[in-house]
């Protein structure tokens, strides 16, 4: 085994893998190789870092030096003057990483620096596809401790005692949901992992499987023994190739190191593990549809109980939890329940993860305690809203969720806190909006998801929802009525009154939670006839400023539809707003932004 | 898998090939290697410093190269921070010299100040 004196650490998460993260590698395989530095500095690949924002992200090692957007031209440069003279290139450090001119390695950046990291420990920092890897970060030494050293109920009593709740939206205490499906009577039993993350906005899920995907290998072994089963299922949507990909190596190597498979330890105890692939169905995200998704039926959910501790996958008793909430059961088992309970608020310990998303500096994923205010996690860790722009709303809890507005701002999250805010944990997705957000279009977009996903088995989901996106599309179009806004709501009720599964009952929340925070956007949608951020393209018109225009003509030649009139070097130019299409072209070529939209 | 002490021993193989990425307050060993350090030598001094660190299994200890420290008539030269330690700075170096300093330096803690730039003066 060789020792190497850097280690340049390269995301491979979707997000820097789209954006180009493989030709670095490759490039800086040839540019070390031309160097002869192969046997001193060490290529890994690791998971998502979590700047996603600032990929593609390359860190190297001692110096913690945090490059961000780095093309191929840049590699040629980190390699001669870094690796070669040991000389940091401060212009490609990320931005925040100088400060005073001094370099400050990655733990100093203000986005790490709130956070506390658990379930994404590994993530960024070790090479996925490497055991040995995740080994040497104390890998496995849980399940070897819960093996050797603890009975089925300590475990279950250390994941109760920790305070730790489901992770996948639900919230509900993990630790219950253990002993419920060890307590269920069955011969066989099994135990599964939610990877079928389908909130818009949210990647959490695929970022732990793409950084640590052992992390889930060890916890469902974990579960396994805690219940008493010895076959685990992975469902994971097929629109996550490269989290399918690294899992598959994981469960592989952990097999070859007997870590899976036949007397682990040499307790006695047999588990293994499989992936199940989805076609990447909202609904599959619920329970029970995931099971039937699982075991090759349709993915529709049916009423519950019986839950599925106690008759899940072909009627026997399954222990289903999300990937988020598995990454966390190593760490607690290692260090203690106590450990965990110490961080996070009274109902909801330990840390969550968010993926951050929208009008904000910083996009990515954030991991964080439990009560850490939404002002810190958008502005400290987020670094705020770009170009200056005001913020209106945050979205959390994807469509099951709902918008919170600026007055909310220093709400410690928590399960609780969220939900009494009319919006939910969720997943964890949480997307940023700014003034330049219509909150009538974002109820629209969430409901035109839900309605799309929707599996039709009930009729309050399958038709409720598809009567609320008319009425909502009926609004921005400007055709809406203020009966319209009763009608939702009552609609709204309805629906979450009768739906069969959590996420028919959920589904009006993003128009219930705009409604109760912006229901002046509504009335002037309705009334008015006007959206007041600019966005609805049927209640939009364009003018051009008389004072302002230079009567150049630009705007004319860019029209695609000719609506616009004027003589070049004399005349104003007009738009004829009845021929007019919204398009926009006019006020994008504009050189003297004297066009504007209201 | 059979038992923790075989996971415990991959562990331990496997933890020095990572230990680089840890955050520490370790010892560092800085080469200068500005194109005058490697051109006086500076890379096979390096190469003996990490067998060296290696071979001892020190953890804590950080191998690390910098640019041109400034004094180029006395290349190739190593510095060794240590916590609570002021700085040393080793001149005119071999990898013969780097093997004893890992060994009377950094194990032993005592200086060798004959190869340090004091000396040399």
């Amino acid at each position: 085994m060789e020792i190497y004196r850097a280690h340049v650490l390269i995301c491979g998460g979707t997000g820097c893998t789209s954006s180009g993260s493989q030709t670095l590698i490759d490039t800086f395989n040839e540019e070390l190789k031309k160097y002869n530095l192969t046997n001193e500095v060490k290529l890994v690949k690791t998971g998502c870092f979590g700047l996603c924002e600032a990929g593609p992200i390359v860190i190297v090692y001692p110096e913690g030096a945090f490059y961000s957007h780095v093309k191929v031209e840049d590699v040629k440069r980190i390699t001669e003057e870094h690796l070669l003279k040991g000389r940091i290139v401060k212009d490609l450090l990320f931005k925040e990483a100088i400060k005073e001119d001094k370099v400050r390695s990655i733990n100093e950046v203000d986005f790490y620096k709130k956070q506390k990291r658990v379930a994404l420990r590994n993530c960024g920092v070790i090479n996925p596809e490497d055991i040995r890897e995740y080994i040497a970060f104390d890998g496995y030494k849980a399940l070897g401790k819960a093996l050797t050293e603890m009975t089925r109920e300590e475990v279950i009593d250390t994941i109760k005692k920790s305070g730790l709740r489901g992770r996948g939206g639900g919230g509900f205490p993990t630790g219950l949901k253990w002993e419920f499906t060890y307590k269920a009577e069955g011969d066989q039993k099994y135990v599964a992992c939610n990877a079928d993350e389908g909130d818009p906005g949210a990647f959490m899920d695929r970022s732990i499987l793409e950084g640590d995907p052992h992390a889930v290998v060890e916890a469902m072994a974990i579960a396994g023994y805690a219940v008493g089963a010895n076959q685990g299922y992975v469902y994971v949507r097929a629109e996550y190739p490269i989290a399918v990909n690294r899992l598959q190596i994981a469960i592989d190597e952990a097999r070859e190191y007997g870590l899976l498979g036949k007397d682990i330890f040499g307790t006695g105890f047999d588990f293994d593990l499989e992936i199940r692939l989805g076609a990447g169905a909202f609904v599959c995200g619920e329970e029970t549809a995931l099971l039937n998704s699982i075991e090759g039926k349709r993915g529709m959910p049916r009423p519950r109980p019986p839950f599925p501790a106690v008759k899940g996958l072909w009627q026997k008793p399954t222990l289903l939890n999300n990937v988020e909430t598995y990454a966390n059961i190593p760490q607690i088992i290692l260090n203690g329940a106590e450990w965990f309970s110490s961080m996070g608020t009274e109902k909801s310990k330990g840390t969550k993860v968010f993926a951050l998303g929208g009008k904000i500096n910083n996009t990515g994923l954030v991991e964080i305690p439990m009560g850490t205010t939404l002002r810190e996690v958008i502005y400290e860790i987020g670094g705020g809203i770009p170009n200056g722009k005001k913020f209106k709303a945050v979205q959390t809890g994807g469509p099951s969720g709902g918008c919170i507005t600026a007055e909310h701002l220093d709400t410690p999250i928590d399960y609780d806190n969220l939900i009494a805010l009319g919006s939910m944990m969720g997943s964890g997705g949480m997307i940023v909006m700014d003034e330049d957000n219509c909150m009538v279009d974002i109820a629209r977009f969430f409901l035109d998801f839900t309605v799309d996903e929707s599996c039709g088995k009930c009729p309050p989901c399958r038709i409720g929802t598809k009567r609320m996106l008319e009425i909502l599309d009926k609004i921005t179009k400007g055709k809406g009525e203020l009966e319209d806004i009763d009608k939702l709501e009552k609609l709204a009720a309805n629906i979450k009154a009768s739906a069969l599964c959590g996420l028919g009952q959920t589904a009006p929340n993003p128009v219930l939670s705009t409604l109760k925070y912006f229901r002046d956007e509504y009335i002037a949608h309705v009334k008015e006839k006007r959206c007041p951020a600019g966005v609805c393209q049927g209640l939009l018109s364009y003018t051009v400023d008389t004072d302002l225009c230079k009567k150049c003509g630009i705007c004319a030649s860019k029209c695609p539809v000719n609506c616009i009139e004027g003589v070049k070097g004399k005349e104003v130019y007009k738009i004829d707003k009845d021929k007019c299409i919204k398009c926009g072209a006019c006020m994008e070529a504009c050189p003297f932004k004297a066009i504007s939209k209201k | 898998m059979r038992s923790l002490e075989e996971l415990a021993k991959i562990r331990e193989e496997a933890l020095k090939k990572v230990d680089i990425r840890g955050i520490r307050e370790g010892t560092r060993i800085v080469v200068g290697m500005a194109t005058c350090g490697i051109s006086a030598g500076a890379r096979p001094v390096l190469m003996a410093l990490l067998e060296e660190v290696k071979i001892r299994n020190l953890k804590e200890v950080v191998v690390s190269q910098t640019g041109c420290i400034g004094v180029c008539r006395l290349e190739p030269i190593v510095e060794v921070y240590r916590p609570g330690e002021e700085k040393v700075t080793y001149v005119s170096m071999t990898p013969e010299k780097a093997k004893k300093i890992i060994r009377e330096h950094i194990v032993n803690g005592k200086v060798v100040d004959e190869y340090t730039i004091g000396a040399a003066k």
